[in-house]
């Protein structure tokens, strides 16, 4: 079986850790081997976020080296830029479109990458990438929260998991409350991937 | 069943299954949750403690009445923690004692880098290490036996990615029905550490320490993994799984007991390869103890000693080492230029508005730009500690001159004081923080006639670690109401005449605060109160910037809060992270009044 090795990255406060809790769950109730870890600073939110994800029938070490990577999720699009030569030559990237200036930004003390500058690194990284409204999107649904099912419905596209397993998983470890705005996010997301031509 | 664990949580479930009675800790990154999963266990009993010598204490206490006991901390806490640890060495315990320390490699959340195995070998006690959840779960029986056995406690090295990794764990083992209740044995010569008994007991640890090196022969963890019979490679902990990735062909010898080391089976795995390879993070303690052994082996000249390993870095040593092939593509790296983003205190933060005084009140606005670009420092001293806060170092903060361990901060300031600098000193605590180690240097500053201002920052929680309970709280780890340790009550009890109370989002307030405590020439507290952000729920009254009345002074700015930001022109507020009525901090700064709820009006 071919492995899938995963890095979510963005900023803290967006859903990165819960994102990638779910896809690990979701791997091992599908029958893989499945190790995570997240690379976090000090501050619980507001930092720079990467979770990797590895997927496979035995995984050795949780961590991943540049190079190693089949898909990039970015919920923000610094972080795209910023995590992106851990791509493999072959690997996907998925961004959401979304600008979270860094303080230092803010302060004028650095600059925020142009889309062009962005997109540029995009190009040289990554074999494709897909913009994702992800935010705008999540916005629509009533709830910003709904930004990581989102993003996951995109993942999905790209893994050989079971859409069904996905749903499953939601029904059993959601609150209800919160199940439908998640189960529309997910087909969302699914739903961007097409319509960005992947199936 | 098999479930998806943190090392953490897999390192309570085993000792949950080990019949574990109590347990105890202090929070600290990365080692927190283990207390928190295993506080979900209605037979255990689990405090949070004031402190880690205490958490030691307490298991040390519960240990000597005959129950198994559980203390987990991060590495600096077994600093704090080292009195009570190097006791139960030497008296040994009667039920179990395990002792969990999670070591920090690459630094994500301490203020050094130690390597806990030294303590191992300091106390001559045996250090066990997991490379993964299934192991932190499985090690935990195995642990509390040696303890038992050997009447030893017993250190168990994790890392920030054994803790914070998640892998499969196989959760078929259970809990024993029955356990044996508690029961103190009367014995002084081992127990009241009197020179006398002391002189007694020196020999017992030594012969401890010579029958545990043969057990870790036979010790089950430490195994031989056969492969190439050129390349031997010996390694423990996350450090082995980076080397099973970057050396698939090579033979192994795993050590899962890494003091005292198994010399036998060393010696065999020598002998059955070419070449032999150290591969750990962090000290070359393996490396140092085989070199005594008199084998010659390589490592560190190779593997880094400073930051977190990875296959990548492991790999990388392998070229360097010329054991591994070089790779067919060039390394990859991060594209330079692109501006970072460090950790900052969130959106809300009740710990904004102080240091915004404490930055603009000691003159330092006039002295340092936003950038903190002025070869010219501020008149205030601000001796600083371990929290959240501590990213008010930063810029626009930029009000903190020292963090040296938890409680410094008030020592250090007294000490200034006492030096003769002109400046006046001010301390800056949390309130975690603060019963954990402030308590001692506030009863100095007293008894020694300090004239320091001390300012805790009570948020209601320990923030940074994920959001404890702290005996300021009056809530237990398990969710109970308890008693509450009022920190003015205790203040003024230790003898501080001068103690004001001020509401964290109240900036006239906590200036007017500042100023009289900087005036008063004795000794001055002052407890800034309002809730962590991250603990409030979310609130109405978002703000927002009034285009037209903003005239981009960027005072806003200065507050250093994630929610305000500025692209190109114009200063906005992201309504998905402003906190709303419960903070107001912008609003009151902005002299132009352009700023206000979202619904009162003003542009998007």
């Amino acid at each position: 079986m071919k492995k899938h090795d995963l890095i979510m990255v963005g900023v803290g406060g967006q859903g990165i850790v819960l994102a990638s809790d779910i896809l690990s769950d979701v791997a091992m109730a599908a029958g893989y081997d499945v190790k995570k870890t997240d690379t976090l600073g000090m501050a619980q939110r507001g930092g720079s976020v990467a979770s990797h994800v590895r997927i496979a029938d035995r995984v050795w070490s949780p961590l991943m080296k540049e190079g190693d990577v089949d898909i990039l999720v970015a919920f923000e699009k610094l972080e795209a830029a910023r995590w992106s030569y851990f791509l493999n030559p072959k690997g996907v990237a998925i961004v959401n479109n979304q600008t979270t200036p860094p303080l230092s930004v803010s302060l004028g003390i650095t600059k925020y990458p142009p889309d062009k500058e962005i997109e540029a690194i995009l190009k040289r990284t990554a074999n494709k990438y897909h913009l994702i409204d992800g935010t705008r999107q999540a916005k629509e649904l009533g709830d910003i929260r709904a930004l990581n099912m989102l993003m996951l419905g995109c993942v999905s596209v790209l893994l050989p998991i079971d859409v069904k397993i996905w749903q499953d998983y939601m029904a059993r470890r959601l609150p209800s409350k919160i199940l439908n705005l998640n189960m529309v996010a997910f087909d969302k997301g699914r739903e961007e991937m097409s319509r960005a031509g992947v199936r | 069943m098999k479930k998806l664990l943190s090392g953490n949580e897999a390192f309570a479930l085993g000792a949950y299954h080990a019949g574990v009675m109590v347990a105890t800790a202090y929070p600290g990154t990365p080692s927190t949750e283990i207390l928190e999963s295993i506080a979900e266990f209605d037979e255990v009993y689990a405090e949070w403690s004031t402190n880690e010598k205490v958490a030691m204490e307490v298991g040390l206490g519960a240990a000597l009445a005959g129950v198994r006991a559980l203390v987990s901390m991060k590495q600096v806490g077994l600093n704090v923690a080292s009195d009570p640890f190097m006791a139960a060495s030497i008296t040994g315990i009667d039920g179990g004692l395990v002792v969990i320390v999670a070591d920090d490699p690459g630094v994500f959340s301490t203020q050094n880098e130690q390597d806990t195995r030294h303590y191992a070998r300091l106390a001559k006690v045996p250090m066990l290490e997991p490379s993964d959840s299934q192991e932190a779960h499985d090690l935990m029986s195995v642990a509390f036996d040696m303890s038992e056995k050997f009447d030893t406690p017993v250190l168990v090295r994790s890392s920030t990615r054994i803790s914070h990794s998640k892998s499969i764990v196989d959760t078929k083992q259970s809990r024993a029905k029955k356990l044996k209740p508690a029961a103190f044995k009367h014995d002084v010569e081992k127990y009241v550490m009197l020179p006398v008994h002391v002189r007694l007991r020196r020999p017992v640890v030594e012969e401890r320490l010579v029958r545990l090196t043969a057990f870790s022969d036979t010790f089950p963890g430490n195994q031989i993994i056969k492969g190439a019979k050129k390349l031997g490679i010996i390694s423990s902990g996350v450090a082995y799984q980076h080397a099973r990735v970057a050396f698939p062909k090579a033979s192994f010898l795993k050590l899962g007991m890494t003091y005292p080391l198994p010399q036998k089976l060393i010696r065999d795995f020598a002998s059955q390869v070419d070449k032999l390879m150290v591969i750990e993070e962090l000290d070359p303690f393996l490396e140092e103890n085989i070199r005594a052994m008199g084998i010659n082996v390589i490592g560190k000249e190779f593997i880094p000693r400073i930051g977190e390993l990875n296959p990548g870095i492991v790999a990388e040593a392998g070229y360097r080492a010329g054991l591994l092939p070089e790779p067919d593509r060039p390394k990859a790296t991060m594209p330079s230029g692109l501006p970072g983003r460090p950790p900052v205190l969130c959106s809300g933060c009740p710990h904004a508005g102080i240091f915004f005084v404490l930055n603009t009140i000691g003159q330092r606005s006039k002295l340092l730009d936003a950038r903190g670009k002025s070869a010219e420092q501020g008149k205030l001293i601000i001796t600083g500690d371990i929290g959240c806060y501590t990213l008010a170092t930063y810029p626009p903060l930029r009000a903190m001159d020292t963090t040296a361990c938890m409680g410094a901060g008030i020592g250090q300031a007294l000490g200034m004081e006492k030096a003769g600098v002109d400046a006046k000193v001010v301390a800056v605590i949390g309130d975690s923080t603060f019963l954990h180690s402030g308590i001692t240097g506030v009863v100095d500053a007293v008894y020694d006639k300090s004239g320091i201002t001390i300012i805790i920052l009570d948020n209601g929680t320990t923030a940074m670690t994920g959001q404890q309970d702290h005996p300021g709280t009056g809530v237990s780890v398990k969710g109970e109401t308890t008693n509450r340790v009022v920190l003015e009550e205790l203040v003024k009890g230790i003898g501080v005449a001068d103690v004001k109370v001020v509401n964290a989002f109240d900036i006239k307030a906590i200036r007017a605060a500042v100023r009289t405590s900087l005036d008063n020439p004795q000794l001055s507290v002052i407890i800034v109160r309002g809730p962590c952000s991250v603990r409030a729920k979310k609130g109405a009254g978002q703000r927002t910037v009034d285009v037209d009345k903003c005239d981009d002074c960027d005072i806003c700015l200065r507050i250093g809060c994630p929610a305000i930001q500025k692209l190109g022109e114009k200063v906005y507020i992201d309504a998905t992270l402003c906190a709303g009525d419960a903070c107001t901090v912008c609003q009151q700064l902005c002299p132009r009044k352009a700023i206000g709820p979202v619904s009162a009006g003003g542009s998007k």
